[in-house]
């Protein structure tokens, strides 16, 4: 096809290896990702003329090496360059390099590049803002704009999570399989809250943190790429895909949320569906269930379904409590409360969140639940009272008015 | 002749496409697609999901063995392909099991299908 950004594109897609494997042989992020762009500013003077190389990664890993290794060199007794020609002229090691890389060592660089992102000590949304810089390769402006900040106190904070990082010090031998299944967990858990960073955005944030979504669908599936029998990364990708295919219908002409039930379906994005129906269909045929592959079964059902009323709601109780046995959070109960409500009535929705009060009592959604249940029982007062908790904790303007709703419909009801 | 164009690319690259240039390229290629039926000379169009998404049976010996991802021996080339319609991925699975009673060697790659298009029929088939 005629791509007139083919380059950008290459350099891009090959971007998590090549500053993966450039941190293998640097042991250093700055030089690491000093070394890639290098790479990357070569390939843009001598790519348009030649084409681009068989395994652009491996190319831009070995000249990126190089050229590093020259500045290490220059820095030291200032030698003279090697001859460009010969940096760029790379058919015969290229092979050799692509051969190396195509191994397990490669895909353990790229989770490795990731992981160092998860650091425990580093606060979530730096992990976020480093993961965007670091492996999607994001400007910092891009990023700052995103998490609705300057673009000087968004470098500090990527500058500082990278000084922690080397100070902590980061394992770089082969892990373990124990070890590789914690660094793909907390992987995991990182590409989701870059999701959810994008997906929480409302109103006039939409435009800057929308592509937050996207980012994180591409890192869930550089992930399964490398790891393609793993059924909870076939989960956490169905998941976004799943959740983003609500995109077009989620939101009002004033950018407020509109809730699931409410959506035009005819606007969710049938391809993402697909493809997310097609992954959670390979992780079933594994029979090790967990917590992405059950969250995604339940996006799935709200997806088959026409409309809310046609929605398996007693299927989708049954896999909240099987979440329940992974995480144990009222709030999954909370929501499979509003599932249980559907199929046994409000009364036994009402009774199953009893108990989470003391837990939920500062939670605005467990009041507009509750309040939500109240009316449909009948019981105005109780239901009202609940309602004006809700309000008083509602986070957004769009949240108070979702309440708002519900009570001038119970009013409604009521004087008829 | 009847000839099958299939289409290869970097899985990396074009995921790193915006929707809107995904779109574009579509587009594109529908219009080339248009002329084609125009001269009734297009038959089936499909575009596969990601191969993150598919399965292979590997056939031989035994029970014939399922891997997630894609068929990815270079020492066999692609020789033909199905298209068919199953409610899900144990459906298609024993579609392909049954396939290679018939013809044990080899795998079967089972992708699913983003875009079907059964095309306008070709002139020279109908005569």
């Amino acid at each position: 096809m005629n791509d007139p950004n083919w380059i950008d594109h290459a350099l891009t897609a090959a971007r998590p290896e090549a500053v993966a494997a450039l941190l293998r042989y640097f042991r250093d992020l700055d030089i690491a990702e000093e070394a890639f762009q290098d790479a990357c500013l070569r390939a843009l003077k001598t790519w348009p003329a030649n084409g681009p190389p068989r395994n652009p990664a491996a190319w831009l890993i070995m000249v990126g090496r190089n050229a590093a290794i020259d500045g290490v060199r220059r820095r030291a007794k200032q030698v003279a360059l090697p001859d460009e020609a010969a940096i760029s002229d790379l058919d015969d090691t290229e092979a050799h390099v692509a051969e190396a890389l195509d191994s397990a060592d490669y895909r353990d660089d790229v989770l490795r590049l990731l992981f160092i992102c998860c650091h425990p000590d580093i606060p979530a949304t730096q992990q976020i803002a480093l993961a965007l810089r670091i492996v999607s390769g994001l400007s910092v402006k891009q990023i700052a704009r995103a998490f609705l900040v300057g673009e000087a106190a968004m470098e500090q904070r990527i500058t500082r999570a990278k000084a922690k990082i080397a100070q902590s010090g980061v394992a770089y031998g082969a892990p373990g399989p124990v070890e590789r299944a914690e660094r793909l967990s907390a992987v995991a858990a990182m590409i989701y809250l870059v999701f959810n960073e994008g997906y929480s955005a409302t109103g006039e944030t939409i435009a800057a943190r929308a592509p937050l979504c996207d980012e994180a669908i591409r890192l869930a599936r550089l992930l399964l790429r490398m790891f393609p029998s793993e059924p909870e990364i076939m989960g956490l990708t169905a998941l976004l895909l799943i959740q983003h295919s609500r995109s077009a219908a989620r939101f009002d002409a004033d950018g407020a949320i509109i809730l699931l039930e409410d959506q035009d379906r005819t606007r969710w994005d049938r391809k993402a569906i697909g493809e997310g129906l097609a992954l959670i269909d390979k992780a079933m045929r594994h029979r090790s269930p967990g917590p992405y592959q059950i969250q995604s079964a339940i996006a799935a059902l709200h997806a088959r379904a026409p409309g809310s009323a046609e929605t398996d709601w007693a299927q989708i109780e049954r896999l909240y409590a099987s979440l329940e046995h992974f995480q144990d959070s009222p709030v999954i109960t909370l929501n499979r409360a509003v599932a249980l409500a559907k199929v046994d009535g409000p009364a036994a929705g009402l009774a199953l969140i009893a108990p989470l009060e003391p837990r939920l009592s500062s939670y605005f959604h467990f009041h507009g639940v509750r309040g939500a249940f109240l009316m449909q029982l009948g019981r105005r007062a109780e239901s009202r009272a609940a309602f004006d908790r809700a309000i008083a904790l509602a986070g957004t303007a769009a949240e108070a008015a979702h309440i708002r709703q519900n009570i001038d419909r119970m009013m409604q009801e009521a004087a008829k | 002749m009847l000839y099958a164009i299939f289409c290869y690319n970097d899985e990396k690259v074009t995921s790193a496409w915006s929707r809107e240039e995904d779109a574009a390229c579509m587009a594109a290629l529908g219009a080339v697609q248009e002329g084609l039926k125009a001269r009734k000379t297009l038959g089936p169009v499909a575009r596969l999901m990601p191969t993150t998404a598919a399965v292979t049976l590997r056939k031989g010996k035994g029970e014939p063995l399922v891997i997630d991802g894609p068929f990815a021996e270079t020492k066999e080339q692609l020789l033909g392909f199905y298209v068919v319609d199953c409610a899900d991925l144990e459906a298609a699975l024993q579609i392909a099991r049954d396939l290679g009673v018939a013809n044990p060697t080899g795998a079967y790659e089972i992708r699913p299908m983003m875009l079907f298009d059964p095309g306008t029929g070709i002139a020279a088939l109908n005569r």
